[in-house]
C-alpha cells in the first residue's frame, strides 16, 4: 500500500488553498535498472480531490509529473474544519485516499 | 597537483564573474530553487520517519522511543543540534546516523550489519535510515547548530578530519580543500561553500540531510561524504566509519552558530 | 436494513458488484484517462487529440516558472488563467517523448491556478493550454534545462 500523501489545506479569505505532496515513483517507462532492463511505467492517472461532496479539482496526469508529485491550488466552498479529501488511481490500479481537515486562515 | 583539465575547470571557476550573463544565470538558478521550496519531499521522508521511530521493531519488538541521541534517552528534539558529540556508552564520538544505528542495535536487537545494510535508497529500495534521519534532523529544525568540541575524543575526532580534509589522494590528487577550500569556486552550475569559512559553513553545512531531486530521495551527510569521496576516487568512505565521523566534527566546529533548517532541498 | 437471509445477501451481493467495478457508488469516481492524447508528440499534434487545434495565443495566460532548470526531473511551474469561465488547464512540453504532462478539470468555485512540478527531457517551450467557454487558448514559455555539476 503506498504511503500516504502530506496535505495541507488552510483558509487565505474566502478560498481554501491546498498544498499536497504525494509519494510515488511517478516511473516513465523509459529508465533502465542495474541489469539494463526498462523499469515499467508506474505512474498517478487520475487524481480527485473533493470537499463536502464535490469534486474541487480532478486531473489527469502522464509520466512526465515528477516524482513524488506536488500540487498546489485554491477553491471556494471550503471551510475551517470542513474535510479536503484527494485520492488518486495509477496505471497499475493501485489507489491512495487521504484526508486534511481545514484550518483556520 | 590536480590533473591539468580539473585545474583549468577549477582556475575557471575560481575568476570573478565575467560579465552580467553569469550574474543572470545565477539568480535564475536562485530562482528554481526558491520555487522548488513550497513542498519538500523530504516532509514524506520525516513523516515515514517519525512513524519507524516509533514502530516496534527487531528481534526485541521495540521501538527507538528511549534511544539517547544526547540529551537523554527519548529525547529527540534538539539532538541533533548536537551532534556529533561523544558517548560514553560507546566510548566514542558519534554523529545522528551512527548513533540511530546504535540504538537500533541495542534497543531493538537488530545486529550492526542488519541496521546498516541499506543506508542509501535506491528507485524501488527505500531506506529506513533516511526516513529516520529526515525525522531527527526535522526535530532540530530551526535551532542553531553548537557541536561540542571539549572531550579529547572529540578533539582527536576534529584533528583526525583536519588530517582528512586537507590530504590529497588518489588518481586525481584531489582532497576536500580542493573544492572546498576557497570562496567562491563552482563546478558547472553548482556553488562549492568554503567549508572553514563560517560564512559559507554555517549556512550550507546545516540543510543537510535535504531531498536531493537529481537523486529522488532524501540524502544525509554520510551520502554526502560517501559520494564526495568517489568523485574524488579516494577509496570508498565506510557508512559510519570513524573517518567519515570526523569529517563531520571538523565541519560542524565552522558550521557552528548556523541555523539547522534541515531536512532541506538540493537539485 | 433487513438483517434476514435474503436481505445479508442482497447487501452482499451489491457490495460484491461494486467491488468489481460494475456497480458504482453514486458518486462514481471518475477514471477516464485520454490514452490517445497521452502518447501524441509536438504542440500540434497533442493540440489535435485534446480538441483544441484552433487555439488561440493568450495574455490571460500566466506561466510562472524558472527560466532554467537546474534539474530537468523536477521542474515547478505555475499557470493562472484570467480568461473568464475556464474549464480546464493542460501542461505539454513541446520536446519530451510524449508531449501531454497533465491536464487539470476546474469545476465553478476553483481558481483556474495550478502549481505542480514536471520532468523535462530537455530545453523546450512549456505550454499552457486553456479550455474556457469551449474555446481554446495557449501561452508558452522557454524553459533551459542544464544539468548542474557534481556536488550539491
Amino acid at each position: 500500500m503506498a504511503e500516504p500523501m502530506r496535505i495541507r489545506a488552510n483558509m487565505t479569505g474566502d478560498k481554501v488553498e491546498v498544498r499536497v505532496l504525494m509519494a510515488h515513483e511517478m516511473e516513465t517507462g523509459q529508465r533502465k535498472d542495474g541489469s539494463g532492463k526498462l523499469v515499467p511505467a508506474h505512474f498517478i492517472q487520475n487524481v480527485t480531490v473533493t470537499c463536502t461532496g464535490r469534486t474541487v479539482l480532478s486531473a489527469q496526469w502522464g509520466t512526465s509529473i515528477s516524482k513524488n508529485p506536488f500540487m498546489h491550488f485554491r477553491f471556494k466552498g471550503g471551510k475551517p474544519g470542513d474535510k479536503v479529501t484527494i485520492s488518486w488511481v495509477d496505471n497499475k490500479g493501485e489507489r491512495r485516499t487521504d484526508e486534511a481537515v481545514i484550518a483556520g486562515g | 597537483m590536480p590533473s591539468p583539465r580539473l585545474a583549468a575547470l577549477l582556475i575557471a571557476a575560481a575568476l570573478p564573474c565575467a560579465g552580467l550573463a553569469q550574474q543572470d544565470t545565477q539568480k535564475e538558478v536562485e530562482r528554481y530553487r526558491q520555487l522548488l521550496a513550497e513542498g519538500n519531499p523530504a516532509d514524506l521522508f520525516e513523516a515515514k520517519g517519525e512513524e519507524l521511530w516509533k514502530a516496534r521493531r527487531g528481534p526485541k519488538n521495540a521501538s527507538l522511543e528511549q534511544c539517547d541521541l544526547g540529551l537523554g534517552a527519548g529525547v529527540v528534539k534538539g539532538a541533533f543540534a548536537h551532534l556529533p558529540r561523544y558517548f560514553a556508552d560507546t566510548d566514542r564520538v558519534q554523529d545522528m546516523e551512527s548513533r540511530i544505528v546504535t540504538c537500533m542495535v541495542t534497543l531493538q536487537g537488530f545486529t550492526p550489519e542488519q541496521a546498516m545494510k541499506n543506508p542509501f535508497s535506491a528507485p524501488g529500495r527505500p531506506s529506513d535510515m533516511e526516513a529516520l534521519a529526515s525525522y531527527v534532523a526535522g526535530e532540530s529544525k530551526g535551532m542553531k547548530l553548537d557541536t561540542p568540541l571539549a572531550h579529547p575524543k572529540e578533539v582527536e575526532a576534529f584533528r583526525v578530519g583536519e588530517q582528512l580534509f586537507y590530504r590529497r589522494a588518489g588518481p586525481h590528487d584531489f582532497a576536500c580543500v580542493s573544492c572546498h577550500g576557497d570562496n567562491g569556486k563552482r563546478i558547472r552550475l553548482q556553488d562549492l561553500p568554503k567549508l572553514t569559512d563560517p560564512n559559507d559553513a554555517q549556512k550550507i553545512f546545516t540543510t543537510w540531510p535535504a531531498y536531493r531531486v537529481s537523486q529522488g530521495s532524501v540524502r544525509t551527510m554520510q551520502h554526502r561524504l560517501y559520494d564526495c569521496y568517489w568523485q574524488m576516487r579516494h577509496p570508498q568512505l565506510d557508512y559510519a566509519s570513524e573517518a567519515s565521523i570526523a569529517l563531520e566534527v571538523f565541519m560542524a566546529k565552522y558550521a557552528n552558530g548556523g541555523e539547522i533548517r534541515a531536512p532541506g532541498l538540493k537539485r | 436494513m433487513d438483517m434476514g437471509k435474503r436481505g445479508f445477501l442482497r447487501a452482499g451481493g451489491a457490495l460484491a458488484l461494486v467491488a468489481t467495478g460494475l456497480l458504482r457508488p453514486l458518486r462514481a469516481f471518475a477514471q477516464q484517462w485520454n490514452k490517445a492524447a497521452f502518447e501524441t508528440k509536438g504542440i500540434a499534434a497533442t493540440l489535435k487529440a485534446l480538441g483544441g487545434s484552433g487555439s488561440t495565443e493568450s495574455a490571460q495566460i500566466q506561466i510562472t516558472a524558472p527560466d532554467i532548470a537546474e534539474n530537468g526531473a523536477v521542474v515547478p511551474i505555475t499557470i493562472e488563467s484570467a480568461i473568464p469561465r475556464t474549464q480546464s488547464i493542460a501542461i505539454l512540453i513541446e520536446k519530451n517523448p510524449t508531449t501531454l504532462s497533465a491536464s487539470f478539470d476546474i469545476p465553478d468555485g476553483t481558481d483556474p491556478f495550478i502549481t505542480t512540478r514536471v520532468k523535462m527531457a530537455e530545453t523546450s517551450n512549456i505550454y499552457a493550454v486553456v479550455r474556457a467557454d469551449g474555446k481554446y487558448f495557449h501561452a508558452a514559455k522557454e524553459i533551459k534545462v542544464t544539468l548542474g555539476g557534481c556536488g550539491g
